[in-house]
């Protein structure tokens, strides 16, 4: 730390809030209690925007949501114990989805700990597992380098979530142990000796993944969430044209590629379309670009892309080979990386140096013809069908709407039916599949975006898990839209136990008219509209866009019965997709 | 000496909760840990955590790789059995009546292992050497009683080329 500084003495607590000024925040998602409240005293008089949250898991998830939103770190703050305990959760969502955050969680002082005070429990301990880093902070001193560290780690290299455990006695200003003296901590203060992520990929492993592509027969551009962390989408379109190689976008890079562009084959995966899940099976070369090889999109692993080489490109070198071994595997920020391959890609002649692909262009139009996604309308006077429900909500929004959802069947419809053209307008919990993620994410979103439209496509069980979080966004004015898809069922669970348990059902029947969700919405201080009917699908959706002073909820009563389709079975090969019934047939002529 | 372990040479900050760090990632991803030895270094900011694992239950390039991702770990060095000079300590304490105890304190002596402390019933010995050796001299013993026995965890470093 340098002499020379514009050292002010205050207390921990002001030193905090003051950090959180510092490294930019503009809104924290928090809830308070004993251990915190030395914070919330000077939050009073802090520029920063406070969003009382209804449940810590709310604070988290709403950080999640801005982030993704924004690119910019959201911030959750809560008290120790049960507090921290609660947000456990958005923690591990976060991790899995590599979502930059900061959570601060009071924690009880520091002669206290480990012996069991109120409210103590091991919060670094517990969270070790579902973060990128902790910290336990002992001296008031170094509350202003660890809060800039916490927020280096979170936003560098893989993005992730990173959390400060604060001891009260070192913010409590009646404490002498929490005099310090502040200053603007900046990279020379860090001390990480262990931490230095590398952003360059290798130039000669970029130069063979341009050849590779150059002689590519069946080539594939298999994107991941990673492109949006790393805010590649430009890079990567250029890429895409250039070589004119189709793109798959997976559940956490739906918008990355335009899905309107006519190289996007869409989502992969379990509940992926069949031209963009064939397409990678049939390929000859995956350039897989800030994506993991999840199961949810490699199925059955070893009956996976079998004739596939692999071209892996990550900023974390731990996924490359982690799951399946590559030909050219390249650490490194995907957006310089595919700079670099673009560059190389226009060294090696471009476009024209390619081998032909123009009988791989046709195979995959022809799937494009013979197996769109579909789904049967409903008959008049039977229940909505959700995927309608979803082409309605598309066709009625502007195209840089941002859909926040839940995780169900109602989630892989959305992904499915919802034209993405635009990065950052899909929001989802895709690898821990949170139950609830979408009020408080959409919220978060808002209060990050606020000039943007922001929709929560949810399910009913996912609503009943965070649906008070809607107080907080009636009471704080961030006016979401909730398209809730009210099917009665815990839908997914119905669906595997129609198709591989013969159909007993076992504990997903919810009730379709308890809770009574226009009531429950209206007494948390939003709009509420239901919808049983097929023309009343559009005005309502039109109705709640021309509402913009409190949130509103669309309660859609959807069939139950309906099924997502295409599925891959859990545990099967990707070569084993189940189409919708209506295209079974035309399946006999494929492989 | 044919071995299936690989020794894993770590440096860590010398902070609280880096071991446990360290542990919980190797219980979390499935790694079996065979050996562990922890100490200080020469600088008091860091400690050696040495590991031996065994690369048939764990792929060791996802071990190293994934212990890279704790911001804790400052080096990592991965040792080859062949490139590695290792070393583990072992205090053991066995009977030693009058009418044996000549017969053993022949097999200490050929052994290099050390009295440490002695009744007129048992001995104490100190020894240290390549793993796999502890194993033979305590099979070595075996036949005398052992009453008690204690090893350290490997440490290592590596070869001096040639
Ligand atoms: C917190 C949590 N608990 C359980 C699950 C398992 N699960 C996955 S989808 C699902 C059903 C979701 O029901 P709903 O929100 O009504 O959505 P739907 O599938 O009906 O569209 C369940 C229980 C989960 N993903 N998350
Ligand atoms: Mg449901």
């Amino acid at each position: 730390m340098s002499e020379q500084r514009d050292n002010q003495q205050m207390s921990g607590g002001e030193a905090l809030v003051k950090s959180l000024e510092h490294e930019g925040v503009e809104s924290i998602f928090g809830y308070p209690g004993g251990a915190i409240l030395p914070v919330y005293d000077p939050i009073i008089d802090s520029s920063i925007r406070h969003i009382l949250v209804r449940h810590e898991q709310g604070a988290g998830h709403m950080a999640e949501g801005y982030a993704h939103a924004t690119g910019e770190p959201g911030v959750a703050m809560v008290t120790s114990g049960p507090g921290a305990t609660n947000i456990v959760t958005p923690l591990a969502d976060a991790m899995l989805d590599s979502v930059p955050m900061v959570c601060i969680t009071g924690q009880v002082p520091v002669p206290a700990i480990g012996t069991d005070a109120f409210q103590e429990c091991d919060t670094t301990g517990i969270t070790m597992a579902v973060t990128k880093h902790n910290f336990l902070v002992t001296e008031a001193q170094d509350i202003p380098r660890v809060i800039h560290e916490a927020f280096h780690i979170a936003t560098t290299g893989r993005p992730g979530p990173v959390l400060v455990d604060i001891p009260k006695d070192i913010v409590d200003p009646t404490n002498p142990r929490s005099d310090m003296n502040w200053y603007a901590a900046t990279d020379a203060d860090m001390e990480l000796p262990g931490y230095s992520p590398q952003m360059e990929g290798d130039r000669e492993l970029i130069r063979q993944a341009a050849e590779l592509i150059r002689d590519a027969e069946r080539p594939v551009l298999y994107v991941g969430g990673g492109i949006l962390k790393a805010r590649a989408a430009e890079a990567l379109r250029e890429l895409a044209e250039m070589v004119q190689i189709p793109v798959v976008t997976t559940l956490m890079a739906r918008g990355a590629f335009p899905d309107s562009h006519e190289l996007c084959l869409g989502m992969p995966g379990m509940h992926g379309n069949y031209t963009a899940v064939t397409a990678m099976q049939e390929s000859d070369l995956l350039i897989s670009l800030g994506a993991r090889f999840d199961d949810r999109v490699t199925g059955k692993l070893d009956g996976f892309a079998p004739t596939a080489k692999i071209i892996h490109v990550d900023i974390d070198p731990a996924e490359l080979g982690k799951v399946r071994q590559f030909n050219v595997g390249i650490q490194g920020d995907c957006r310089l990386v595919i700079e670099g391959i673009n560059h190389a890609m226009r060294e090696l002649g471009g476009a024209d140096a390619q081998v032909d692909r123009s009988a791989w262009r046709s195979t995959v139009s022809g799937w494009q013809e013979n197996f769109p996604l579909t789904y049967e309308q409903s008959a008049p006077g039977d229940k909505l069908k959700p995927q309608y429900v979803i082409e309605e909500l598309r066709d009625g929004n502007p195209a840089d709407t941002i859909v926040a959802s839940g995780v169900g069947q109602h989630q892989m419809y959305a992904s499915q039916w919802w034209q993405f053209d635009h990065p950052y307008t899909w929001i989802n919990s895709g690898g821990l599949g949170t139950m609830g993620f979408s009020i408080p994410a959409a919220i978060g979103a808002k209060a990050g975006r606020p000039d943007s439209r922001v929709w929560a496509v949810d399910g009913d069980g996912c609503f009943q898990m965070t649906a008070q979080e809607l107080v907080t966004a009636s009471v704080e004015n961030i006016p979401i839209k909730v398209a809730l898809l009210n099917n009665s069922y815990l839908g997914m669970v119905r669906q595997w136990q129609e198709m591989f348990y013969e159909e007993r059902y076992s504990e997903v029947y919810l009730q379709e008219r308890v809770p009574d969700y226009v009531k429950w919405a209206e007494s948390m201080g939003c709009a509420a509209i239901r919808v049983e009917a097929p023309e009343e699908v559009a005005p309502a959706i039109e109705k709640a866009n021309e509402i913009n002073d409190r949130p509103v909820v669309v309660e859609f009563v959807t069939d139950a019965g309906e099924n997502v389709f295409p599925m891959v079975p859990a545990g099967k090969s990707n070569s084993d997709v189940v189409v919708d019934p209506t295209q079974a047939h035309l399946l006999e002529g494929e492989s | 000496m044919a071995e299936k372990f690989h020794t894993i040479v770590t440096t860590v900050e010398n902070k609280p909760g880096v071991l446990a760090r360290v542990a919980g990632l190797f219980s979390r991803r499935g790694f079996n840990i065979e050996s562990l030895a922890v100490a200080p270094t020469d600088d008091e900011r860091f400690s050696r955590i040495t590991f031996t694992v065994d690369v048939e239950t764990a792929p060791l390039e996802q071990v190293v790789k994934q212990l890279n991702k704790l911001i804790n770990v400052v080096d990592i060095t991965e040792l080859d059995p062949d490139e590695a000079v290792s070393r583990e300590l072992m205090l053991i304490t066995v009977s030693a009546d009058s009418a044996h105890r000549k017969e053993l304190m022949e097999l200490v002596d050929d052994w290099r292992a050390y009295v440490l402390n002695e009744n007129s019933e048992q001995i104490m010995l100190s020894f240290s050497a390549r793993p796999d050796r502890l194993a033979e001299f305590e099979e070595k013993l075996r036949p005398f009683g052992i009453a008690e026995i204690q090893r350290t965890g490997r440490v290592a470093l590596k070869s001096l080329a040639d």
